[in-house]
């Protein structure tokens, strides 16, 4: 089994990330997610709409083991998330919050971004060095000894997807990542994001910024995947937008499809 | 009710520092059950709300004041083990961090506001919430232990004010005192216990460690239509109450132990010294002031052998209790 | 965890020899100065007095000024009504003092927890106006207190922030709805906020967590700066207690 999981890791062809059946309900009985099905390769760069109360968190929480599915798996990188792998299941995982607030939690952005690696073992010089480079990769190398509440709330969210860089995710979850940036920060964040290796879930429902950095996306409603492909095709769909409660900003138009 | 430094002499200090000493043991070993790792910010948030209520302080006659204590809210709310470690933590950061409670001291405000008001506040709560259930019982059953925990903790505190407190009161003002504050602070207590507990229990059941319960069928929906199946996560057990009870019982037995042995030996420093310079009687007069059993004999241990063991049997009589509820509700799961 | 923006009016800032010092040094001295204090017969007054300077030179030396010292002492209050009150209500052979008949051993016993508290209560503000609140954690955890007791604490200050944050919120609220607590009657309004409140500190703190979970926290904060003591860091932390020892030894 081991030695299987090994391999399946290897190998190019194995999915970032994969949800099967996935069915979970509250410990009051409220149920959030019915069966819940999709596939990210690796180095997609994916977007998950949907509007408020679809059960978007939810999802997320299940995908570094924080919520334990109730039925059906969660496979990250060829790895099941259970009980016995969370520790590697949440290095591979790199979930930035909505709220950088409730990320960075240290006293200075350097041990901020350090509490991950320090956790799994990396010291030393390494550390120094592991810190500075996800600090960098995010342009925020200067405020490396600042206290995070003193950045704005753009920076802020640049440390926080830094807190996740630096430990070398598989998959970058991020929810609600434009969520009260202004025009500036947001489009910063989107040139960061564009600019890193990784494979990349968008959970939101601002679908500009969707159209913008994903190809594809999923459509979550009601705790099912509703629908799933290029992004462009299903902004298009107005009666699929409206049957999910998802809206383009007013004035917005699906640009025309780029040729050649 | 934060006993400060100086206020029990040495026995009585150090026999309660074992007590608390063994029971916050038994209760680390213990919560490695109940916690996991969404609980143990649970059990950090009780600890800073007991510490919050316990600013609330009411006054009291005598000059002194008394609080909400929290003990049967940290039991209900994240388990019995882990609210003794929260009631520790609590008392500690306040002994360390704000200098509230002596840092020699902190074994008998462990003892008597942590260990106490937990025990007796889930024995209570487990003896109710076996009668009947459902969150109506369960907010009823945390408003009962609230009520007894408080005044169960004047009593200890009466208890070993009377073995080994240094201020030469009589052991029955104290005692009416401390008793007639606490039922009133008891009804505070119990009336802010239920309102969180019920609270908590309306939109986050599943933070109520009191509440745990079986968890419902899941439905699947999926282009075949809706199907049902049953969870796959195994259900929430509660920590047996064996183990608590006997540790509890270990605790109790320690208790007599060390505190007849210390107190059966010579007087401590301080009595000592007050003893040879005259400025009191006698040592065991003070320790037992115009108590009948000071009478019980005229060798130094015995007396003080006899106090030990009321208050053990005391603590047994409500170890007893919660054993009896736990046999009960073995017996169902069962 | 928890630095950032939290205001803990507990501790100076400052960078004396005595906040220099690592915190687990610091704390083992004030616990061996306390039990010093309290082994130390109460007839022993110029004893008492020498521990009281040797705080208030700590004090001067970590530049924290007395007042700040006086204001926070307010804690001690309850136990010094009660010890006021104990030569009145005590037992035994009484003396008539300004008119007052007072017992002799009650006032024995007032002297006698006064004194003692009031060191230990100094010893132990003088600790924490030296010494952030996280740091006196990771000292506590050097010195081998259980982790997982290290970890609620953690997470208890993390709280007591937010949910003094949102005791102020709602505190707000209720008085822009025109309510403010007055007296006594009042209480039952305080009391239906309490649920509320726990459980919205309960979410805001629950979200920090998943978030350090989500980074590979398991339950031990990760040391990223060493903060191993010297022997002679050991030396001066502990030259205090050795200091009070000396004295109470002499006065023997």
């Amino acid at each position: 089994m081991n030695s299987l999981n090994v391999t399946q890791r290897n190998s190019p062809n194995v999915n970032s990330l994969e949800v099967s059946r996935l069915a979970y309900a509250y410990p009051d009985g409220t149920q959030a997610l019915f069966g819940v099905d999709f596939t990210i390769g690796r180095g997609e760069r994916v977007a998950l709409l949907g509007p408020n109360g679809a059960g978007k968190t939810t999802l997320v929480m299940h995908l570094n083991g924080i919520l334990t599915a109730g039925h059906g798996a969660v496979t990250v990188a060829g790895t099941p998330v259970r009980k016995d792998t969370l520790k590697e299941i949440r290095q591979r995982v790199g979930l930035v919050f909505q709220d950088p607030d409730d990320q960075l939690f240290m006293p200075t952005v350097r041990d901020d971004v350090a509490f991950g690696p320090a956790n799994s073992g990396v010291a030393g010089e390494e550390l120094e060095r592991v810190v500075k480079a996800a600090l960098d990769r995010v342009g925020m190398l200067d405020a490396i000894d600042r206290p995070p509440h003193h950045l704005s709330f753009g920076q802020r969210r640049r440390v926080a997807v830094a807190t996740v860089l630096a430990m070398a995710p598989e998959i970058l979850v991020l929810d609600e990542p434009s969520s009260n940036l202004d025009p500036a920060a947001r489009r910063e964040l989107a040139e960061i994001l564009r600019s890193l290796d990784v494979t990349v879930l968008m959970v939101t429902h601002d679908l500009p910024y969707a159209l913008e950095l994903c190809d594809r996306s999923l459509i979550l409603s009601d705790g099912v995947i509703a629908a799933d492909g290029p992004t462009r095709e299903l902004l298009a769909d107005v009666e699929l937008l409206a049957a999910h409660r998802l809206e383009l900003p007013y004035g917005f138009a699906i640009p025309a499809p780029e040729r050649g | 009710m934060h006993v400060p430094d100086g206020f029990f002499n040495a026995a009585v200090s150090i026999s309660a520092g074992a007590v608390a000493a063994a029971g916050v043991a038994v209760c680390l070993r213990g919560a490695k059950r109940e916690l996991d790792d969404r609980t143990a910010p649970m059990a950090g948030l009780v600890a800073a709300f007991i510490f919050a209520v316990q600013m609330l302080n009411f006054p009291v006659a005598a000059g002194t004041s008394g609080h909400l204590l929290g003990g049967a809210l940290a039991a209900i709310l994240v388990g019995p083990y882990t609210g003794v470690l929260c009631m520790a933590v609590v008392l500690l950061v306040q002994g360390v961090f704000f200098a509230d409670g002596g840092l020699t001291a902190l074994g008998v405000n462990i003892t008597i506001m942590g260990i106490v008001t937990v025990l007796v506040g889930w024995g209570v709560f487990l003896l109710v919430s076996r009668v009947a259930r459902g969150k109506g019982a369960i907010t009823v059953a945390a408003f009962l232990a609230a009520l007894v925990s408080v005044p169960a903790s004047a009593l200890a505190f009466t208890l070993l004010f009377w073995i080994g407190g240094t201020a030469p009161i009589e052991v029955s003002a104290v005692a009416a005192a401390m008793g007639g504050v606490h039922v009133l602070i008891g009804v505070g207590e119990a009336v802010i216990t239920a309102l969180t507990v019920g609270a908590v229990l309306a939109v986050r059941p599943d933070l109520v460690y009191g509440a745990r319960g079986v968890a419902a069928p899941l439905v699947l929906r999926g282009p075949e239509g809706a199907t049902t199946v049953q969870p796959e996560r195994p259900v929430a057990t509660g920590g047996g109450i064996r183990p608590f009870l006997l540790g509890g019982l270990g605790v109790t037995a320690l208790l007599a132990g060390v505190v007849s042995f210390f107190a059966s030996s010579s007087p401590d420093g301080l009595e000592s010294v007050a003893e040879e310079k005259g400025f009191l009687g006698q040592a065991t007069d003070h320790l037992f002031g115009s108590w009948a059993l000071a009478d019980y004999g005229d060798v130094g241990g015995i007396p003080v052998g006899v106090a030990g063991i009321l208050g053990v049997g005391l603590v047994l009589l409500i170890a007893g209790a919660v054993g009896y509820a736990a046999r009960g509700r073995d017996r169902v799961r069962v | 965890m928890v630095g950032a923006g939290h205001r803990h009016q507990l501790y100076l800032p400052g960078g004396s020899a005595v906040h220099r010092l690592p915190p687990q040094c610091k704390l083992l001295a004030v616990f061996s100065f306390a039990l010093v204090v309290v082994a130390t017969p109460r007839e022993r007054f110029w004893a008492f007095a020498v521990y009281a300077v040797m705080l208030v030179a700590v004090a001067l030396l970590a530049r924290v000024p007395l007042p700040y010292v006086l204001r926070r002492m307010v804690i001690e209050l309850p136990f010094v009504l009660f010890a006021f009150l104990i030569p009145v209500i005590g037992m035994g052979e009484r003396i008539t003092v300004l008119g007052l008949s007072l017992s002799v051993e009650g006032l024995w016993a007032a002297w006698n927890i006064l004194a003692k508290a009031t060191l230990g209560v100094v010893a132990s503000i003088l600790l924490a106006a030296t010494t952030e609140p996280r740091v006196i954690l990771l000292g506590a955890q050097r010195l081998r207190l259980p982790s997982l007791l290290v970890q609620i604490a953690m997470f208890m200050l993390r709280y007591l922030d937010v949910i003094l944050d949102e005791m102020r919120r709602m505190k707000v609220a209720r008085e822009s709805r025109g309510f403010e607590a007055r007296n006594f009657r009042h209480i039952p309004v305080i009391a239906r906020s309490a649920g509320a409140l726990f459980i919205r500190s309960y979410e805001r703190g629950e979200r920090v967590h998943l978030a350090m979970l989500s980074r590979g926290y398991s339950g031990q904060m990760p040391i990223i700066g060493e903060i191993s003591a010297s022997a002679r860091q050991w030396g001066t932390a502990l030259a205090l207690p050795i200091l009070a020892l000396a004295v109470l030894g002499l006065s023997l």
